[in-house]
């Protein structure tokens, strides 16, 4: 079983070196626990770029599809065999990376 | 065999079965809506079938062949994983009846798993009645006051996420026990409080059924964490306030008050293991939380032969204790009934009349003021406090008690408008 989980960013500012050193060794932990699939962070929401490509022409859109002072700064992609230790590793990754975060299993 | 007695028969195999089958098939079968529709279906058929065919000789073995049946089928139906399915024919030719302890233990998985954290209070509560109660939609909707497609919706999202989520069918593992427990004992509370006073016109005024499935699931939790006072305290709650369960009600369906009620008929046996309960938390010398608190109050109560033996002081004393732990309005009014006999209605009447922003949608802050105002002679703000607790009521002894007291007083023909423009005139 593998759930996304996302970073909500709602404050100002960037991951601070002391953040990012805690996120590194989260990382680390969930690698040796075998929990780890994937992880990134993410450019700004103003470095994104929507595109419509449903009408036989691409569409593109400067920006983010939804204007929203909280959102996506990063994920986790992580193995766990229910919801109960995914929450627990969650709510450890919102301690390291002095986010809320939000949980969401993959179908 | 009447239909009467096959409705009869049904219905206690409903309140005997329901919980144990819908655990059990969720653990056979995996997925908590299968659980639920087999046993739905199950005593659907029982109903189709035993006024024609008979009652069989034993009706839950019966009706949990038939929810496998029907689990199965279903699973068929929709052509589910082939593992599934075979381990659901497997599993088809086990016993049914395993011992005790399993029993008991597929109960508690499907109440941790109702009580999970991951879902919203209201929705936990939902989930725990139908469930574990085995409550219909309509019956949790009317108990919450929601619509009843809305509280089907809730339950179906809430059996969605379970399932896609795949939060686990399991007792949590012993660190993460005690917290989990709080939310479960939450829970618990409400389903008692839902049997003890329950709503509806339709509905009987105690529904024993919920109080004995709160009392037995706290009971297991108990069993499960022996050192843990707020379980103990819950369940000497409980157990304290079911000993009193039918001097309660009188024959007529009315509501009996603490202080009209026949002590002699009280459950000494339930009466004796509360005290024993609370007896045990104050040796243990720890700071006792809501439910200990509580579970002291009503053993002051049940230690009075006669309500003029009661230690109002003690009473008073150990509100305060709970106002402290909790300040909820609830809690003040109800010290404000203790005050009452301690320092007289005018002191009560005082501070329940401080609670009127926060409480006045709540049917017992105005049967609370009612009586204060019986007390001190004012029948005709009495009657329109009476009057307003009687519309808020949902409970067919609390009504019929309510709707007599008022009629007991003074002046019958005064409108509440009369009460109102009288008070101000004071």
């Amino acid at each position: 079983m593998q759930y996304l989980v996302s970073v909500i960013h709602d404050g100002a500012g960037l991951a601070t070196p002391d953040e990012m050193a805690a996120i590194d060794a989260f990382n680390d932990r969930l690698q040796a626990e075998g929990h780890w699939v994937f992880a990134g962070g993410l450019g700004s929401p103003s470095t994104a770029t929507v595109i419509d490509n449903r009408g036989g022409e691409a569409l593109f859109t400067d920006g983010p599809f939804v204007e929203s002072k909280e959102y996506l700064a990063g994920f986790w992609v992580m193995a766990a065999p229910d919801l109960d230790v995914a929450l627990k590793l969650a709510a450890e990754g919102s301690k390291h990376c002095n986010r809320k975060v939000e949980v969401r299993p993959f179908l | 065999m009447s239909v009467a007695d096959i409705q009869e028969v049904i219905t206690r195999a409903h309140r005997e079965e329901w919980a144990r089958m819908v655990a059990a098939l969720t653990r056979r079968f995996g997925d908590l809506d299968i659980a639920e529709e087999a046993a739905a279906e199950a005593f659907a058929t029982a109903v189709g079938r035993w006024p024609a065919d008979g009652v069989p000789a034993n009706p839950g073995a019966w009706l949990t062949t038939t929810a496998n049946r029907k689990a199965i089928d279903r699973i068929r139906r929709e052509n589910k994983r082939d593992d599934k399915q075979k381990e659901a024919r497997l599993l088809y030719d086990d016993d049914p009846s395993g011992p005790l302890d399993a029993i008991d233990d597929d109960r508690l998985r499907l109440i941790f798993t109702c009580c999970h954290p991951a879902l919203a209070l209201e929705t936990r509560v939902a989930l725990t009645l139908r469930m574990v109660g085995g409550l219909t939609v309509p019956e949790i909707a009317r108990a919450f006051l929601v619509q009843e497609a809305a509280m089907g919706q809730r339950i179906t999202r809430a059996k969605a996420k379970i399932k896609t989520a795949r939060i686990p069918y399991r007792v949590p593992s012993t660190e993460d026990l005690p917290g989990r427990v709080s939310g479960v004992l939450a829970v618990l509370f409400l389903v008692f409080n839902e049997g003890y006073l329950a709503t509806g016109p339709d509905t009987d005024p105690v529904r024993h059924e919920l109080t004995a499935e709160a009392i037995r699931l706290t009971r297991l939790i108990r069993a499960l964490l022996p050192q843990d006072g707020e379980v103990a305290g819950l369940l000497a709650l409980m157990l304290l306030t079911e000993a009193r369960r039918t001097a309660r009600v009188s024959a007529g369906g009315e509501l009996v008050t603490l202080d009209e009620q026949d002590r002699g008929a009280w459950d000494a046996a339930l009466v004796a293991e509360g005290h024993r309960l609370v007896r045990e938390r104050l040796a243990a010398g720890v700071a006792p939380g809501r439910y200990q608190i509580l579970a002291a109050i009503n053993a002051v109560h049940t230690s009075a032969r006669d309500i003029r033996d009661t230690d109002w002081s003690q009473i008073v004393a150990l509100y305060d204790q709970l106002v402290r732990v909790d300040p909820s309005p609830i809690v003040v009014l109800n010290r404000a009934v203790a005050i009452a006999e301690l320092d007289g209605p005018e002191v009560a009447l005082a501070a329940v009349d401080r609670l009127a922003d926060r409480l006045a949608g709540y049917h017992a802050y105005h049967a609370t003021r009612a009586d204060l105002l019986r007390r001190l002679g004012r029948s005709q703000q009495s009657r329109a406090a009476y009057d307003k607790a009687i519309e808020l009521a949902g409970n067919t002894a609390e009504t019929a008690y309510l709707t007599r007291r008022r009629d007991q007083l003074g002046r019958a023909r005064d409108s509440a408008a009369d009460g109102d423009r009288r008070r101000t005139e004071e």
